[in-house]
């Protein structure tokens, strides 16, 4: 099984197209660290624009505002919503690319089960989705804190304001980096059941791609009827419940308790949510490539 | 006789010891006066309905007349507009500039309630109105309605540095603004509780506390601290 796998992940890290993936992320990173390493002030200006007839706001404050911590929230926030589509172009490449390239028929004649074969082609696509959180942690995270500096966090909610204290921020990040591997993973076991269906990876692919625009679209809307009805159970609804780490209890005086989080079981729904869905999307995925007609 | 003898003794020997306003704003102003400048270190609690936020450890620095600035050097806080007004000797720059009310004394607290009428008719702040511990010569609590910041109140509790008028702890309450930020700029996250942020969207009262702990009184202040 680890032999599979270590050839499956062979198989993607080999194709330059893989890559892409990453030079994406990098430009996406680099064009928003650009932009806020020169134009930072006007962008935390629009951000202090509705609290400036509250409070006083220094150009150290800004400063101190716009640090590593704040540009990574920003990024992930921007990025996380678009890394599904790259997610896609592995996962739904694994089985309908070796069917359009003729290979499926010749794997499986190897000794190994359909079963195997599923689970392997999960752990890559896994593996990769790992690969590019990694990849993102390095350039976001880390490269923002080298070129920011850290200090508290702010999060500007729409109807609030969490702040956490440098030191209690670190690991929320490898928490929410930890739940975007779970969320991504999710549209990782999707695209695998689309790509089993198909003989060509085009179509699982742009097929992923649709149904996570039109379940995030719906997520997002405001609608009161799809509020209780079908929101909670849409898989992108939880996808973004890696934002919960990055909202903090506080006292009856408004003072925020360190370490905390605001909603954890709502956190935990959503992991759990999301896991039933990789375990749905991966068992549906074997029932149908076990009773499939390899012609190809 | 000897009874109503002593009880008009003693309300003659009451009004000659009462201060007049004057006289009790002069010895407040006496204190205040002997601090040219100092920096403190403190303990900041913000308590604004729509902000968590940690308690943060700050540099208090002033220098006379009247520049003021609270620092925060290894985080961030959120200084609420018109915390210039933290330092009392604000109320008394122009000695000859207000007209002064005696309201005479809390029915509670025992302290002199003194309003400060500004004489400029363009003056910034509309109206100060000062509590006065009268037994030891510092104000306990202010009020004063600004044209443009509405209105600021302090409440104070004195210790070690008391003979200079200067708090152990200040508590700031001040007028927040509305807040309310798109969600399309915020990308907020619904936990699906259907739990309401404290925030109304409206204005509503925000507090400030500062604990000092400790006070660096006329050793001087570099300017830079300021800008």
């Amino acid at each position: 099984m680890l032999a599979l796998l270590w050839i499956e992940l062979n198989k993607i890290f080999r194709r330059p197209r893989t890559y892409i993936a990453f030079g994406a992320m990098a430009a996406i990173v680099w064009l928003i660290q650009l932009a806020l390493y020169f134009d930072g002030q006007a962008y935390v200006d629009l951000l202090l624009s509705n609290l400036s007839g509250s409070f006083e706001f220094s150009d150290l404050f800004k400063t101190q505002l716009l640090n590593g911590y704040l540009i990574c929230f920003v990024i992930l926030n921007t990025l996380l919503i678009q890394m599904p589509l790259l997610v896609a172009l592995v996962a739904g490449d694994a089985i309908a690319g070796e069917a359009s390239q003729g290979t499926l028929r010749f794997q499986l004649t190897r000794p190994i089960s359909r079963t195997q074969l599923i689970l392997v082609k999960f752990l890559a696509s896994s593996v990769y989705v790992i690969a590019l959180l990694l990849w993102l942690a390095l350039l976001a995270l880390l490269g923002s804190v080298l070129l920011f500096g850290t200090n508290d966090l702010v999060v500007l909610r729409s109807t609030g304001i969490e702040q956490m204290q440098m030191d209690d921020v670190f690991w929320r990040y490898l928490a929410a980096f930890g739940f975007a591997a779970v969320a991504l993973t999710t549209v990782a076991a999707l695209s695998l059941l689309l790509s089993v269906l198909a003989d060509n990876p085009i179509g699982p692919i742009i097929a992923t791609m649709s149904v996570v625009i039109v379940f995030t679209i719906l997520s997002e809307m405001n609608i009161p009827i799809y509020d209780t009805t079908v929101k909670p159970w849409l898989f992108t609804t939880h996808m973004v419940a890696w934002k919960g780490f990055f909202y903090v209890q506080a006292d009856a005086e408004g003072t925020t308790i360190r370490g905390s989080i605001e909603n954890l079981p709502a956190v935990f729904r959503s992991l759990v949510i999301l896991l039933g869905y990789i375990a749905f999307f991966l068992g549906i995925s074997i029932y149908l490539f076990k009773r499939k007609d390899i012609l190809t | 006789m000897r009874i109503h003898l002593f009880v008009l003794l003693s309300l003659i020997g009451l009004a000659g010891n009462a201060q007049t306003a004057e006289e009790l704003v002069k010895s407040v102003k006496s204190k205040l006066d002997r601090v040219t400048n100092y920096s403190a270190t403190g303990k900041m609690k913000t308590n604004v309905i729509f902000l968590k936020a940690p308690i943060a450890k700050v540099q208090v620095y002033f220098k006379k007349p009247n520049q003021l600035r609270i620092l925060n050097e290894k985080g961030i806080s959120f200084i609420p507009k018109g915390s210039m007004n933290m330092d009392l000797s604000q109320l008394f720059i122009d000695p000859a500039g207000f007209d002064l009310l005696d309201l005479g004394a809390d029915k509670k607290t025992g302290w002199r309630i003194i309003k400060l009428l500004p004489r400029d008719p363009v003056s910034e702040v509309v109206l100060s109105t000062i509590y006065v511990d009268a037994a030891v010569g510092l104000i306990r609590r202010s009020s004063t309605t600004t044209r443009e910041n509405g209105t600021f109140e302090l409440e104070m509790s004195y210790g070690t540095f008391a003979e200079y008028g200067l708090a152990d702890k200040v508590i700031f309450s001040f007028n927040s603004q509305e807040y309310k930020l798109p969600k399309g700029i915020t990308f907020d996250y619904d936990d699906g509780s259907g739990k309401k942020s404290g925030a109304t969207g409206k204005p509503t009262k925000g507090r400030v506390e500062i604990q000092y702990t400790n006070y660096q009184i006329n050793r001087g202040v570099p300017d830079s601290v300021f800008r």
